[in-house]
This record gives C-alpha cells, sequence and structure tokens, in this order.
C-alpha cells in the first residue's frame, strides 16, 4: 500500500462522484489511516465537473485540495478534459468510456477506459456506474483491505437502504473483474 | 427532550455517545460539538458556505431539548444571541463574510455589555457580496474591528475538522470565563471538507456553573441584574473601557495559541492559519525533503496573536513569509512581532482561489535563494 494516494473524482452532479470519494475515506478511516475528502461547491459544480478530493495518508494530510493526483476517475467528459493533464506522471485514470468518448492520450499515465454505465445497466445495477470504477480501481491499487471496502459502503449506505448496500457490493466485484 | 436520538446528517451511525471516530464536514461537527458544549440556542440565517452548520442544528436542535430559530435577518440573529445570552444561556450564532458583517453591529453590543456567546464565520471572498469560495480576508475584520467601538472577540482558527469540533467545544467556556464574544474563524474549505472525528462528551447545560450576573429573574431575593451597552456619563463610559481592557489584558496573557511545525532549526518560518495553514504544510514537507531548514507556525488564537511563541522563533529564524488566503492582512501581526529583525515577506491568492502547496514553495526557493546570495555577500 502506497504511504498516500491522493484521488480526484468527477463527473455530472448526480452521478455519485461525491459518494464514491466517500467510500474510499471511509475504507482510509477505519483502517485508521489519516483522511480527508473535499467537495467543489457552488457555481464549480456548473458545467459538468462536480468533483471531489480525497487523500488516504499515513501521516498528517497537508492541502486537502487535490491538485496532482495519483488517481483520477473521470465519469464524463468535460471531467476527463480538465483533469487529464494534471495527473502525476506514472499515475492512472480511469474514465467511463460510456461517457467519454473521447481520450486524449498522454505516454506517462496508464488510462484505462472501461464502459461502466453499460454494464451497470446490462447488470441491473442502474445508477452504480460510479461504483463499478471504484472496483476497478480497488483492482489496480488495493488502496485497503478487501474486507474494509465492503465495510466502508455498509458504513456509506443508510442502514434502511441496506438493499443497496449488496447491490454497491455487487458493482464493486464487477468492476474488479472488468 | 426527545429520548430516541434519529440518524443525523448524511453520515451513517447514532449520533449519541459515539466512542469512534466518524466522518463529518467541518461545519457539521462544529455544529455537533457546540451543542455537546451545552448550547443550546442558535439563531442564524442561511448563506454558502456555511449553510450545513445551520441545517444541522435544525435537525438536531430538537432532538436536545434546544431551540433552533432561523432569523428573518443576520442583524435579527444577533440581537437574539445577545438575548439568550443576557439570560444567562450558551448561544450562538453562524453566518459567512457578509452575513457577518451585517453582525457586527451586535457583535459590539454584547462586547458592550460583556456577553458571552460563539460567532462562527465560515469565510467566503470578498469585499460585498463577493464569491462563494473559501478564504481568509475577514483577518482584519475579526482581529481589529468586529464592530465599532473599543473592543476585542477572542478569534480562534481551526485547521482541521477535528480542530473544528475542539475548539467550539472549548469556546464556551473562554467566553463564559472572560464574559466576551468568541469567535470562529473557519472558511469555505474547512466548512465543507470531511475528516475523521472524535466528539466530545454531552454536557448537560443544567450542570454548568450558574452566571450570577445574568438577567434570570430576582424573584425579590437579590437586586436585580441590568445588561446594556449604553452608557451617557463620559467618564462612566472610561472606567468600563478601562476595565475591560485590563481583562483583555488577561486574556492575552493566557489564551494565547499556536503550533509549531519544524520551527527549531528552522531558517524560514512560514506563518500561516486555518486552510492556509494546510497548503503552507505540504510546501515545508516538501521544501524539508530538498533540504531547505523551514518550518510551519500557525496561529491557533488569531486574537490574542500568539506573540510569546513566534517571539522565540526570532533568536534564529532568518525570514518569514506569511501565508493567506487574501491580499496580505496577518502580516501586519507577523510583523509586529519580528518588528525588523527579518524581512517578512507575503504569498497569498485572493477571492476564493485556493493557493497550491508549489506556489508556496516557489516562494520557499525564492527566499532560501536570497539568503543564500546573502550569506555569500
Amino acid at each position: 500500500m502506497k504511504e498516500e494516494i491522493q484521488i480526484v473524482l468527477a463527473g455530472f452532479g448526480g452521478q455519485g462522484v461525491l459518494f464514491a470519494g466517500k467510500v474510499i475515506a471511509y475504507a482510509g478511516l477505519i483502517e485508521e489511516r489519516e483522511v480527508s475528502w473535499l467537495p467543489s461547491y457552488g457555481p464549480e459544480m456548473r458545467g459538468g465537473t462536480a468533483n471531489c478530493s480525497v487523500t488516504l495518508s499515513d501521516r498528517t494530510i497537508g492541502s486537502p485540495l487535490v491538485v496532482e493526483p495519483d488517481v483520477l476517475i473521470a465519469l464524463n467528459q468535460p471531467s476527463y478534459d480538465r483533469f487529464i493533464d494534471a495527473v502525476k506522471p506514472g499515475g492512472i485514470v480511469i474514465a467511463d468510456t460510456a461517457m467519454v468518448t473521447s481520450m486524449r492520450e498522454r505516454d506517462d499515465v496508464q488510462i484505462i477506459g472501461i464502459p461502466a454505465t453499460t454494464m451497470a445497466e446490462e447488470a441491473g445495477l442502474k445508477g452504480l456506474a460510479n461504483i463499478i470504477l471504484l472496483g476497478k480501481l480497488y483492482g489496480m491499487t488495493e488502496f485497503c483491505d478487501r474486507d474494509t471496502l465492503d465495510a466502508a459502503i455498509d458504513k456509506c449506505v443508510p442502514a434502511r437502504k441496506a438493499a443497496l448496500a449488496d447491490k454497491n457490493k455487487e458493482a464493486i466485484k464487477l468492476g474488479m473483474e472488468a | 427532550m426527545c429520548a430516541h436520538v434519529p440518524r443525523c446528517g448524511h453520515y451513517g451511525g447514532e449520533v449519541e455517545d459515539m466512542a469512534e471516530k466518524v466522518l463529518m464536514k467541518g461545519n457539521e461537527a462544529l455544529a455537533e460539538s457546540a451543542m455537546r458544549a451545552g448550547c443550546r440556542f442558535f439563531f442564524g440565517y442561511p448563506i454558502t458556505p456555511q449553510t450545513e452548520l445551520a441545517a444541522y442544528m435544525a435537525k438536531r436542535m430538537p432532538y436536545v431539548g434546544g431551540t433552533y430559530l432561523q432569523a428573518e435577518s443576520e442583524i435579527a440573529a444577533i440581537n437574539m444571541v445577545y438575548g439568550a445570552a443576557a439570560a444567562g444561556a450558551r448561544v450562538m450564532t453562524s453566518s459567512s463574510s457578509p452575513g457577518v458583517s451585517l453582525k457586527s453591529e451586535g457583535i459590539s453590543y454584547m462586547a458592550g455589555a460583556d456577553l458571552p456567546g460563539l460567532i462562527i464565520n465560515v469565510q467566503r471572498g470578498g469585499p460585498g457580496l463577493g464569491g462563494i469560495q473559501p478564504s481568509q480576508s475577514d483577518y482584519w475584520q475579526a482581529t481589529r474591528a468586529m464592530g465599532h467601538g473599543d473592543f476585542h472577540c477572542i478569534v480562534f482558527a481551526p485547521s482541521t475538522v477535528q480542530e473544528m469540533c475542539d475548539l467550539a467545544y472549548g469556546a464556551f467556556d473562554i467566553a463564559d470565563k472572560y464574559r466576551n464574544p468568541v469567535m470562529i474563524l473557519a472558511d469555505g474549505m474547512l466548512g465543507q471538507m470531511m475528516e475523521p472525528v472524535e466528539l466530545p462528551k454531552m454536557i448537560d447545560p443544567k450542570t454548568l456553573p450558574e452566571k450570577d450576573w445574568a438577567t434570570t429573574g430576582h424573584g425579590d431575593k437579590r437586586e436585580h441584574n441590568v445588561i446594556n451597552s449604553l452608557y451617557l456619563t463620559a467618564d462612566h463610559l472610561e472606567k468600563l473601557n478601562q476595565a475591560r481592557f485590563e481583562k483583555y489584558a488577561r486574556v492575552e496573557a493566557e489564551e494565547q495559541r499556536s503550533e509549531s511545525y519544524l520551527c527549531d532549526d528552522a531558517d524560514i518560518i512560514v506563518v500561516a492559519f486555518g486552510a492556509s495553514s494546510r497548503v503552507a504544510r505540504s510546501a515545508v514537507n516538501t521544501a524539508r525533503e530538498q533540504g531547505i531548514k523551514v518550518g510551519l507556525f500557525r496561529p491557533i488564537t488569531l486574537w490574542p496573536f500568539p506573540k510569546v511563541a513566534l517571539e522565540e522563533t526570532c533568536s534564529h529564524a532568518k525570514a518569514y513569509l506569511s501565508v493567506e488566503m487574501n491580499m496580505g492582512q496577518m502580516i501586519d501581526d507577523v510583523k509586529l512581532v519580528v518588528a525588523g529583525r527579518a524581512p517578512v515577506e507575503f504569498y497569498g491568492r485572493t477571492g476564493g482561489v485556493i493557493p497550491t502547496p508549489n506556489e508556496v514553495l516557489t516562494k520557499i526557493k525564492e527566499m532560501q535563494a536570497s539568503l543564500i546570495g546573502k550569506a555569500g555577500e
């Protein structure tokens, strides 16, 4: 596990980027790491790039605003275009290719595309493209223990919507296998 | 009082008596903590980026037997705070920059009537309506002129969600101890972000010490108490102001707080508070990795400014850098302490722009190069 991982998740409002970020943050919290989660707010949300910065670290976190992410999860075209150049060399970009159709390339980062929105619809997991992408990220980086990730989902999904927790866990698996 | 405590906020888990850490927004953690400190009255008016604080209070306050009231304006809200404080209650209001300006009249009245209370400013960019992104441009207002007249607010500047919680919890004790309004000067970043937080124990306000000065009804058993800020005789008002400044001298002696990070051997000391101190910390860490002897001095109280601790660094520091999310305000206080013994430089972004660690690092490197140049002369 890396000493520190900085992640930007970005997409349209309603695609669940803040929620997916919160699952990552809770995973860090459960493993007693230093954690920060910072959302965009206000007019920044308009124009298609609702985003959040998440940092998991083994030392005190400085700026919670992630400027050069190790990981970018992009759920739409404007987000991909806005953040692709900011990703640290050697970093990872995971894009939902059902939404991001034009993926500008970079030689120094690993760019992965999976059609998460389509996969979600076909698997009866509509609205969980965010978590499928999170599953893909987990498969690539194992930023926490596997059990921790499910526990983090349980923390983030309200108890009265327990069925939704199972669907989220299914979406994680789907993403890991993609 | 309702025995059943519902889920609150948008995080999981019961709010009551949580032993484990939870993820909360700074705005929510501050609200929960204030209630746990025995605050049972909240008067406010919505404004971004502070609104979650009021919304949280609206949801939670009924379950702890308290009162949440959305006033018709910020001016009404601060005067309700005045009233509840006069009656001896632990009371607070919260707003963001333009709304805090509206409250300034009432804050001055509270200071003039020696009333304790907590005022939260989750700052956004100004002047005027400005913007809604994070800013620290109300430093001068908070520390110099939070209203008309000779007075000070005691001002705390948190830099983490845990500190939002801890400072709110302690603020009421400080306000009561000195019978003075206390301000927590946060910003949009701290208000909106989530970090793990450990919440303190719930205090039953009934167990708090009685305030013998409060207007609680004398029942013909004592002289009646008067809460007032109008004194038409100049000599009388002068004596009251002088007495209040004796109190401020005690506050300056007893309440200065700060954090020093890697300052002991530092040639360059970065001074930053709140959100900008987070950015500065990242820059300091990277600069240290590159062999530059730099430290971070973080004021936790803005008034009183932690002069004593900053003074200690003057014996060895060769240069200072004030990093702020404004055009340069706290730098005045840094210069007053350094008093010409070393250069004091500034780096800041304004209007709601958050500086990046790299920008601060670049400035540190420039200063380091200049120090080496001077040493070589």
